[in-house]
């Protein structure tokens, strides 16, 4: 069907939403912090997908975002970096002064 | 291609001529990355063999050895595959393809000539480091996936060095795309037409030290000595592949000396004229007819093959004038190689805090010096050595604000030109840049006086 | 000959499906994979993937950017510290089933919205012609950095207050994005620096000045110091290693 229709927004949406969803229920049930990341990630390119699409001329010549789109697109790819980055250094923080990675083990402030 | 393939098939617009053109298209690339790989490793140990007093390989293939690399490959197809017991099975087998496929998909956007390119990407010098820098799983992997001590060593030391040279080495490369106002490397390659001193490394100072920063940077981005510390035999074994053999220890080096070929073809683009050489024989015989300033022209078009035959369509001085390119550029590419064995025989190998002090605190502060140099001398308009051949930078650029000049001038009378947004890069010809006024004022000196 | 004359002009479904398979299909091998570095390898996969599909969409920039920032820089960030941490029992860790059941549910309900959602509103779900000539020019680059230089030359014909203000450009973001970044990477450098020992010091002068470089530069020289952080903290400096006690 999809072979030999044409592909428009909706299923670039689509492939979005699935990664959204995927990384959503990655951060919920990864119990490694670096896997919760990773869920994090996930859900950061399901959005940018969002964004590529709707600026997309290629897609939607009338009433695309056009550069909006994918400029958000990088400014979420540049955040995205710079977000892992103070991550990566909590998380390795967290390792160095607990060792672990097991965020359910992360509970001092526990009232 | 596809148009020619159907055109000789007598099917038009099949997914034939398109599948085709792919597979030749790819088999071609294949053989660069594969019989190159077997020419720079006899390469390599000819050179290191005459560095160090030896004669080299002289036995197989005659009386300078140059089948040797083929025999060894027989040997390594023959050898047993051998994966050690802590290694995680599937990583470990699935980490020289990582490799080579990075390296292989680079050469998809890497002109070979006007023309002969796997696929036109506007923004191939990014796409060519960004694959080219996927390399880096490979060794990655491979290291975490030995479950040896010294492949994780080689894999960090790997991670740690690749990722901190690729900021000197994007800095390098935004200087040429800075001068030639794109990133299409098609079109700074044919910028940089003509002789010898047209070629972007003579254009000011700044630009030769950027070149020398960007092959270094590229040296150590490809993981070649002196900065191989992945696979510093002296400390660890053998590093990231200590535990591979056969077939996939050598899809390593298939992969290393292909990224080699790769990063010293995109400094000759880049920097030293590309598919154009020191003379340019073809301009002046005048094969390459007018397609200098057409990037996209074919030089077989279906349509003058339906109506005035097979010959009158194809034309032969530009094809002629792509392989003389071609040539060229592969033969720029093999001296870059050699240079970097060159080096590499020449030079002891760093130890890890030295590598990282020579990116922090000589090549990053040099980059800058040169992308800041370069941005001044454009700025200023400073004498250049280069005349860069149909150069559109100005008017490029003129193009891209000169509707924006008109509304903030006219303000109120904004439906003549303005809202017919010029399209450049698209009409490439030379009559429309003229309809725009064109000025030598440079776009930054343009828009500080307006803002 | 009558199989290989068949037109078809479809190689973006073609391409969209190889893609978005692979994209979808390796998200769900780092959700369903226990082995963090293997997950961390299907990640690079589906992202790569993810940049492919903005390379069909037209996004030629972006899909560049992805694959230079994202997937090598930031992945490869992600990766080293995997390796730093990957200990024999933090390599395998199993969920809860409990909450495996209740992130399907909630997962599940949520995809079924967005999904409804995508293909709810008919101008999503259309497709439109499209003229070559016109998607050819949306692929330059050029617009892209005057945008962030706060020039939009896609919008010279509009007007309007936000417009004529010169308020359509991105300017403004880029320079909050770029003290962002400084201050990103400040904290970083504070959140992973070493734990202050005796003998730490010693070439504590020309461990600022490296700092003070790598804040002034990219992100990604974080993990050059988080590096020598960490080989610091295993080998002699780790207060809480008990060999180092003395």
């Amino acid at each position: 069907m999809l072979l030999i229709g044409t592909v428009s927004v909706s299923w670039y949406l689509a492939v979005g939403a699935v990664l959204f969803v995927l990384g959503a229920v990655c951060m919920a049930t990864k119990r490694n912090l670096l896997g919760v990341l990773m869920g994090v990630e996930l859900v950061l390119n399901g959005a940018n997908m969002n964004f590529i699409a709707f600026g997309s001329k290629v897609l939607r010549p009338e009433g695309s975002l056009g550069l909006d789109g994918q400029l958000i697109a990088l400014f979420v790819i540049v955040l995205a970096a710079a977000e892992a980055a103070v991550a990566l250094a909590i998380a390795l923080n967290f390792y160095n002064n607990h060792n672990t990675v097991d965020v359910d083990r992360a509970n001092e402030l526990n009232g | 291609m596809a148009d020619f393939v159907n055109y000789i098939l007598n099917i038009e617009g099949s997914w034939f001529g398109y599948v085709v053109a792919a597979l030749v298209a790819a088999v071609l690339i294949l053989h660069v990355v594969a019989v190159g790989a077997l020419l720079f490793i006899w390469m390599e140990r000819k050179i290191s063999g005459r560095i160090q007093d030896r004669l080299g390989p002289t036995r197989v293939g005659g009386k300078f050895g140059w089948l040797q690399t083929l025999a060894d490959g027989i040997k390594l197809i023959a050898k047993e595959d051998v994966t050690p017991d802590l290694a995680d099975k599937f990583l470990f087998k699935i980490a020289p393809y990582v490799g080579l496929a990075a390296s292989y998909a680079a050469f998809i956007a890497l002109p070979f000539a006007d023309g002969v390119v796997g696929l036109h990407i506007n923004t191939a010098v990014f796409f060519v480091l960004a694959v080219l820098g996927l390399e880096v799983f490979s060794v990655i992997l491979a290291g975490y996936a030995s479950g040896s001590k010294w492949s994780l060593f080689g894999a960090m030391r790997e991670a740690a060095q690749v990722v901190s040279y690729e900021v000197p080495l994007g800095m390098c490369v935004v200087v040429p795309v800075m001068i030639c106002g794109t990133m299409n490397l098609t079109t700074i390659a044919n910028m940089q037409a003509g002789f010898l001193t047209n070629w972007l490394v003579f254009n000011d100072p700044f630009t030769f030290l950027t070149a020398i920063v960007y092959f270094t940077c590229a040296t150590a981005g490809v993981n070649r000595a002196p900065f191989d510390l992945a696979e510093a035999e002296s400390e660890l074994v053998a590093g990231f592949h200590t535990e591979y053999s056969g077939l996939r220890w050598s899809l390593f080096f298939m992969a290393e000396y292909s990224s080699m070929f790769i990063v010293s073809a995109l400094a000759s683009i880049l920097f030293f004229g590309g598919p154009h050489g020191p003379i340019p024989v073809t301009e002046i015989l005048g094969f390459a007819g007018d397609s200098l300033g057409n990037p996209g022209m074919e030089a077989f078009s279906e349509e003058t093959a339906k109506n005035d035959g097979f010959f009158a369509a194809t034309q032969f001085g530009l094809i002629l004038s792509r392989i003389i390119g071609v040539v060229n550029l592969l033969i720029k590419g093999c001296i870059g190689v050699t240079v970097m064995m060159w080096v590499r025989w020449s030079f002891p190998r760093l130890r890890i805090d030295q590598v990282m002090t020579m990116c922090l605190k000589y090549c990053v502060p040099l980059a800058a010096i040169g992308f800041l140099g370069a941005t001044t001398w454009q700025a200023l308009d400073l004498p250049t050595g280069t005349t860069l051949t149909g150069s559109h930078r100005y008017e490029y650029h003129e193009l891209w604000t000169a509707g924006l000049k008109d509304k903030v001038l006219l303000d109120q009378d904004e439906t003549a030109d303005s809202s017919e947004a010029p399209i450049p890069h698209e009409n490439d010809t030379q009559t429309e840049v003229n309809k725009v006024p064109l000025k030598t004022v440079p776009v930054s000196v343009l828009k500080g006086g307006e803002r | 000959m009558d199989l290989i004359a068949v037109a078809w002009p479809y190689w973006h479904q073609f391409f969209f499906i190889i893609f978005a398979a692979t994209a979808v299909g390796f998200g769900f091998g780092v959700l369903l994979s226990k082995n963090v570095v293997r997950m961390a390898f299907y990640l690079v996969l589906s992202l790569g993937s993810t940049a492919g599909l903005f390379f069909l969409a037209g996004a030629e920039f972006v899909g560049a950017m992805q694959l230079m920032i994202y997937v090598g820089g930031t992945l490869v960030l992600l990766i080293f510290g995997v390796m730093l941490t990957a200990q024999k029992d933090f390599i395998n860790m199993d969920t809860h089933t409990q909450d495996w059941i209740l992130a399907t549910i909630v997962g599940g309900s949520l995809l079924m919205v967005l999904l409804f959602a995508a293909f709810g509103a008919d101008d999503w779900s259309t497709p439109q012609d499209i003229n070559d000539a016109q998607v050819e020019a949306t692929k330059e680059a050029t617009p892209l950095g005057l945008a962030l230089t706060g020039i939009r030359v896609d919008k010279l014909g509009d007007s309007g207050d936000a417009v004529d203000d010169g308020k359509s450009g991105y300017l403004m973001p880029f320079i909050i994005v770029s003290i962002h970044l400084l201050v990103v990477l400040i904290g970083a450098a504070y959140m992973a620096r070493t734990k202050k020992l005796s003998h730490a010091t010693d070439d504590k002068s020309s461990r600022a000045k490296l700092m003070l470089f790598k804040m002034e530069h990219e992100s990604e020289q974080l993990e050059e110091e988080t590096y020598v952080v960490t080989h610091r903290g295993k080998s002699a400096l780790n207060p809480l290693d008990p060999q180092n006690e003395n």
